[in-house]
């Protein structure tokens, strides 16, 4: 009974020792709830003796051997990719874990801006489209609302600006292309991050089309107006203008491009004809021959 | 005797039947459950059902092979899905996992999706997905822990010729 009594006392003894040595052992986290991506930051520890202190994200792993009971530090740069981060401390005889995320900086550092289209068309509302996303300068997304600005200036006419806050790390705008044709400069401008795109605004389709009509020997020389879009721009060389004569219900076809700014060609000067003229989907005037226009 | 055999028949079925019907829910486990939030407007551009299915069996398909090349350490399996800035820096992870003999098997148990953002020119949709997964750390081959993460990612894809692929995908905080 008393041999009995004595090693249940010496077993109580050994588990008391045993969870004394367990408590001095548990090696506890003391984490920050989110670290600013490249920021230094540390980690403090509780036990003693040594362990393996893992730091485990998709955009970066990270295995130290640390001392318990010690902080730990990490230098400005050792993290510096945003995401969600696991943390696992494993000693010889216990582990602790915990998580924490890292923030994209707060500093805008370079922009993904995409322009479009690259060529427009005069004078078109909404013509023009900037999608900006904002990156840090380890390329997280900055996801904080951030004050971001657009700018479109051309070659006449006072520049279009817009801003806004970013949402989800991206802002956007539409534009109206300028009536004056020529090579815009659409700037988009996070913090001191910007980014510039050219945009080629060329001239719009022909607003009218007229032509005259004068005898050449047996032929009649056909030459329209300068061709213009219905802001005034020259219409590009190369433009396909269409003439159309029609004769004792014959038609023929000529299809001419346009060489600075004018369509020329020749027909045969059939009295009682009729010619017309076209581009796109623009008609130009008539004219009868041989019985006046 | 024939209804000794006709008996033997109908247990044989009804332990294929159950042997089916076990394979089909083992297999409906390992498929993570996906919520797509309704999308009443993305922005400047309409999203039409067809792109915002394609968006998302990409994406989940991203998902998937971002599991492996992270569980096999292998970063080629990212090449079909991923692109640009998501890409660098998983490729970097995977390789910062071999050099330091580490692997790590990410479980995506859930998807709770939402699509926000089309761009005007359809060059980039961005969607956020609350994701439950498990992620397990094994350092040189022995399971150090298995966590279980509940948190919220952003992400950004793009189209290439064949599919969309993942440029951004960044948890936040939530």
């Amino acid at each position: 009974m008393k041999s009995r009594l004595t090693s249940l006392l010496l077993g109580g003894l050994i588990l008391v020792a045993s969870a004394q040595l367990a408590v001095t052992q548990t090696s506890g986290l003391r984490l920050p709830k989110t670290v600013e991506a490249g920021a230094a930051f540390s980690i403090q520890t509780t036990g003693s003796g040594s362990a393996i202190l893992y730091i485990v994200g998709l955009g970066q792993v990270l295995r130290r051997e640390v001392q318990l009971g010690e902080t730990t530090s990490f230098a400005p740069g050792d993290l510096h990719n945003a995401g969600h981060y696991v943390v696992l401390l494993v000693a010889p005889s216990s582990t602790g874990d915990g998580a924490f995320d890292v923030t994209a900086a707060r500093q805008p550092s370079a922009l993904s801006f995409l322009a479009k289209p690259s060529r427009v068309p005069v004078d078109l509302h909404d013509g023009i489209s900037g999608v900006v996303y904002v990156f840090d300068k380890f390329q997280n997304l900055i996801l904080e609302p951030t004050q971001a600005s657009f700018q479109l200036s051309g070659v006449a006419g006072a520049p279009q600006a817009r801003t806004m806050l970013t949402r989800n790390g991206v802002a956007w705008t539409k534009m109206d292309s300028a009536s004056k044709e020529g090579a815009a400069q659409f700037v988009a401008r996070v913090g001191n991050a910007v980014d510039t795109r050219v945009i080629t605004q060329v001239p719009g389709d022909p607003c009218s089309l007229r032509m005259n009509a004068r005898a050449s020997g047996q032929m009649l020389a056909l030459e329209t107006d300068p061709v213009r879009d219905c802001s005034g721009n020259a219409v590009p060389d190369g433009t396909i203008v269409t003439f159309t004569e029609t004769y004792n219900g014959d038609e023929a076809t000529v299809d001419v491009p346009l060489k600075r700014g004018i369509a020329r060609t020749e027909m045969p000067a059939y009295k009682g004809a009729t010619i017309s003229v076209a581009t796109g989907v623009v008609m130009g005037n008539e004219i009868h021959w041989g019985g006046g226009q | 005797m024939k209804s000794a055999s006709r008996t033997l028949s109908i247990w044989k079925a009804f332990l294929m039947l159950c042997s089916l019907l076990i394979a089909l829910s083992v297999r409906g486990s390992d498929q993570p459950v996906v919520h797509v939030e309704p999308t009443d407007s993305v922005g400047p551009r309409v999203l039409e059902k067809q792109t915002q299915e394609a968006v998302i069996r990409d994406y989940l398909q991203a998902w998937s092979s971002l599991s492996s090349a992270f569980a096999e350490n292998r970063a080629d399996l990212l090449d079909a899905e991923f692109v640009g800035t998501a890409k660098e820096k998983f490729v970097d992870t995977v390789r910062e996992q071999a050099k330091l003999g580490l692997r790590t098997r990410y479980r995506d148990s859930a998807h709770d999706l939402q699509l926000v953002f089309y761009s005007p020119e359809g060059l980039s949709v961005q969607l956020i997905d609350t994701v439950t997964y498990d992620v397990q750390i094994l350092d040189h081959e022995k399971v150090q822990t298995t966590q279980h993460v509940r948190t919220r990612y952003v992400a950004v894809l793009t189209p290439t010729e064949v599919r969309w692929k993942v440029r951004v995908l960044q948890a936040e905080p939530e």
